[in-house]
């Protein structure tokens, strides 16, 4: 589903990246834990083609096809999806009608039809309800006053109704309290699935304890230093970074 | 002194004019043209025009447009009406009122619509109060009196509620030559009158003309005025605009203001606030593109103690477009607890679009509370991102973002019809332009 090979990466000129190798295979769920400033949150936006983050070597394989070459749009209308550490508040677009342009969006991409206002809402109504959102937060400007929480859950239920078969969640889990965390990780879960890719970038091992992952791989100075089964994000809770980044930086 | 001859303009001009032979009219516009042709048009030496440069206005004679027969009827009239809205109607055409196309059959016991060369006619007296000896403003108010043809009057008795709005509608079709169109509106609220007014400028064709109106509005205590204008002229137009308006105790006045059209335009709001507790609200968006100039000038004058204003200016500015907001807020020394605020936002498409704004608080009172801000931005970098990231394409990212930032605004106006009707105007100014 996606090989990433040798990936350097700058930005603002700065290297970020530097030489990553990672291998998602359909089915699979892979965590990337690593200090702050490794480098998770550069891959992630690499992966979801945000301006300004620029690749200088190595290729990025999606579904067989060059990833690099696709605008962010092209990308999210794949089926990549990017769960957003901030999720940006944006005065003055409900919220569902931000949902209802990106499904159709997608939607017109994949050659369905457009979801008309009823089948829409009631399709939102029934992944809000599993995510204990009420219509009230759906009918506010997006994220615009939200809780962290209710950010979070609310990147959830974007990835619910796009239904991705790639999602990269950026520190999906922080900030959010042990409920929050559950419905999170419940909504994660659900997505889970043979024809599926899921990469989680965290910073803390807590998500992990909902979400079982297939690998666990530790960045440390843009590059993996170590991967193992889901038994090496327990390894880093209890040693923290250092030990296995070689260096000075602290869990 | 006036760079063409205005002067000659209204020699010929002068018999033809509505009230022609009242005395005190008369000399008001004798008075009125020789304040002009003596001042000439503003110049950017002027302190409150130095944004707004006239000098493409004046490189002709704009003599005022003929009375002239017009092949517009009642079935051209859709595209300049806000959908299924239900309104007391009046339509002019060049200045001049077309009872054709005018519909008042349905106007409520205690209220008057009808046009000023008409009352003229019928009730001078009437008139004459609301024009004082004196020529304030602009030299372009003194030609708005000069060469004054037509324009609304409107007067709702005490007590009286307006149920349905009442819609202006202004439609410029020039014919050969620059071409000036001078309408004077006059607006009477009553005691704990209630109403809507709606103001529309449209053009049926393009063409070199200038809309140079003047409205006068007097609010007696507590009553409610909400007041639309949408200044949609030929992008070939000028169109200058001023709304003087006083208020007694208690008023409450929304205004909202969209101006898309003109090559150049400029409304000027004076709000008098001569009254305690009056609620004074002035909202407007103004979107421009290619070599447009939108200009939206506004002083607040609290008078007496206690009252509340409230402006909030958005600008959306493509291309070479220029926005210019000038908010002036006085706070007279009797007016203690005033609170009165101000803001003014500009989002700016391109590189070379550019948004003047200049507040200016005069304050002589100790006690009050003001505020003012401004801000000049450009699409959020960040917001576009998160909206690309969910499928949705640059384009209409993009389109959605500036629909939000005006949409703010709009979602101030009371009425839910104009506030779609506001809404599908903006759509349609988004999607007859590139948005980058």
């Amino acid at each position: 589903m996606l090989e990433i090979t040798n990936l350097h990466a700058t930005v603002d000129g700065k290297e970020i990246l530097r030489g990553i190798d990672l291998t998602v295979k359909a089915g699979e769920v892979h965590a990337i834990m690593g200090p702050n400033g490794s480098g998770k949150s550069t891959l992630a936006y690499v992966l979801a083609g945000r301006d300004g983050y620029e690749v200088t070597e190595g290729q990025v394989l999606y579904q067989g096809r060059d990833l690099l070459e696709l605008a962010a749009e092209e990308r999210a209308c794949e089926g990549i999806f990017l769960g957003f550490q901030y999720p940006v508040e944006i005065p003055g677009v409900a919220g569902m009608n931000f949902l209802k342009s990106a499904t159709n969006a997608i939607r017109r991409h994949r050659g369905e039809p457009e979801l008309d206002a009823i089948d829409f809402l009631k399709l939102v109504r029934e992944k809000a309800a599993l995510l204990k959102m009420g219509d009230s937060l759906l009918q506010r400007a997006l994220n615009v006053g939200f809780s962290g929480g209710e950010k979070k859950r609310n990147e959830v239920l974007q990835m619910a109704m796009l239904e991705p078969s790639l999602a990269v969640l950026d520190e999906t889990d922080s900030g959010l309290d042990v409920d929050a965390l559950r419905v999170v990780a419940d909504g994660v879960n659900r997505l889970r699935g043979p024809e599926r890719g899921i990469l989680m970038i965290t910073h803390y091992h807590r998500l992990l304890g909902y979400v079982q992952p297939d690998q666990v791989h530790v960045l440390a100075a843009g590059r993996i230093v170590k991967s193992g089964g889901a038994e090496l994000a327990l390894e880093v809770e209890d040693t923290g970074y250092a030990p296995l980044t070689g260096n000075h930086a602290a869990a | 002194m006036s760079k063409f001859d205005y002067s000659g303009a209204f020699a010929e001009a002068r018999d033809s004019l509505p009230g022609q032979g009242l005395p005190w009219l008369d000399t008001l516009r004798a008075r009125a043209i020789e304040q002009f042709t003596e001042a000439g048009l503003p110049t950017i030496r002027d302190e409150v025009w130095k944004f707004t440069n006239l000098r493409a206005l004046d490189r002709d004679l704009y003599a005022p447009a003929p009375a002239r027969e017009n092949g517009i009827a009642v079935g051209d009239l859709a595209p300049y009406l806000p959908a299924d809205l239900d309104c007391h109607r009046l339509v002019f055409v060049n200045g001049r009122l077309r009872a054709d196309l005018s519909d008042t059959s349905a106007l409520p016991q205690g209220v008057r619509l009808t046009n000023l060369a008409q009352l003229l006619e019928d009730d001078p007296d009437a008139v004459q109060s609301y024009f004082p000896d004196d020529i304030d403003g602009d030299s372009p108010i003194a030609l708005n009196t000069a060469f004054m043809t037509d324009g609304a009057v409107l007067t709702i008795d005490d007590g009286v509620t307006v149920e349905h709005p009442v819609h202006l509608l202004y439609l410029a079709a020039p014919d050969e030559g620059p071409a000036s169109i001078h309408t004077r509106n006059l607006i009477i609220a009553g005691t704990a009158s209630n109403a809507t007014v709606i103001e529309s400028y449209r053009a049926a064709n393009p063409g070199a003309y200038w809309t140079n109106a003047v409205t006068d509005i007097v609010a007696g205590k507590d009553a409610n005025l909400r007041h639309i204008k949408l200044q949609s002229e030929a992008t070939t137009a000028f169109h200058l605009a001023a709304t003087r308006a006083r208020f007694a105790d208690g008023v409450a006045y929304h205004s909202f203001v969209a101006q898309i059209g003109a090559r150049l335009a400029r409304n000027e709001i004076t709000a008098t606030l001569d009254g305690s507790n009056i609620d004074c609200r002035l909202g407007g968006a103004y979107l421009g593109r290619g070599k447009q100039h939108l200009d939206n000038t506004t002083v607040v004058d609290h008078a007496e103690p206690g009252s509340y204003s409230n402006e909030h200016y958005k600008g959306v500015l493509d291309g070479n477009a220029h926005g210019v907001f000038q908010g002036k807020i006085v706070v007279r020394p009797d007016a203690q607890k005033t609170d009165a605020h101000q803001l003014n936002r500009n989002l700016l498409l391109s590189e070379a679009a550019q948004a003047d704004t200049k507040p200016e608080l005069e304050i002589y009172a100790d006690d009050v509370k003001c505020s003012h801000g401004a801000t000049v931005g450009e699409i959020d970098d960040d917001a576009l991102f998160y909206m690309r990231a969910r499928g949705i394409d640059d384009h209409e990212a993009r389109q959605m973002l500036v629909e939000a930032f005006v949409g703010e605004i709009i979602d101030t106006v009371s009425i839910e019809l104009i506030r779609d009707h506001l809404r599908q105007t903006v759509a349609q100014w988004l999607a007859a332009g590139e948005v980058l």
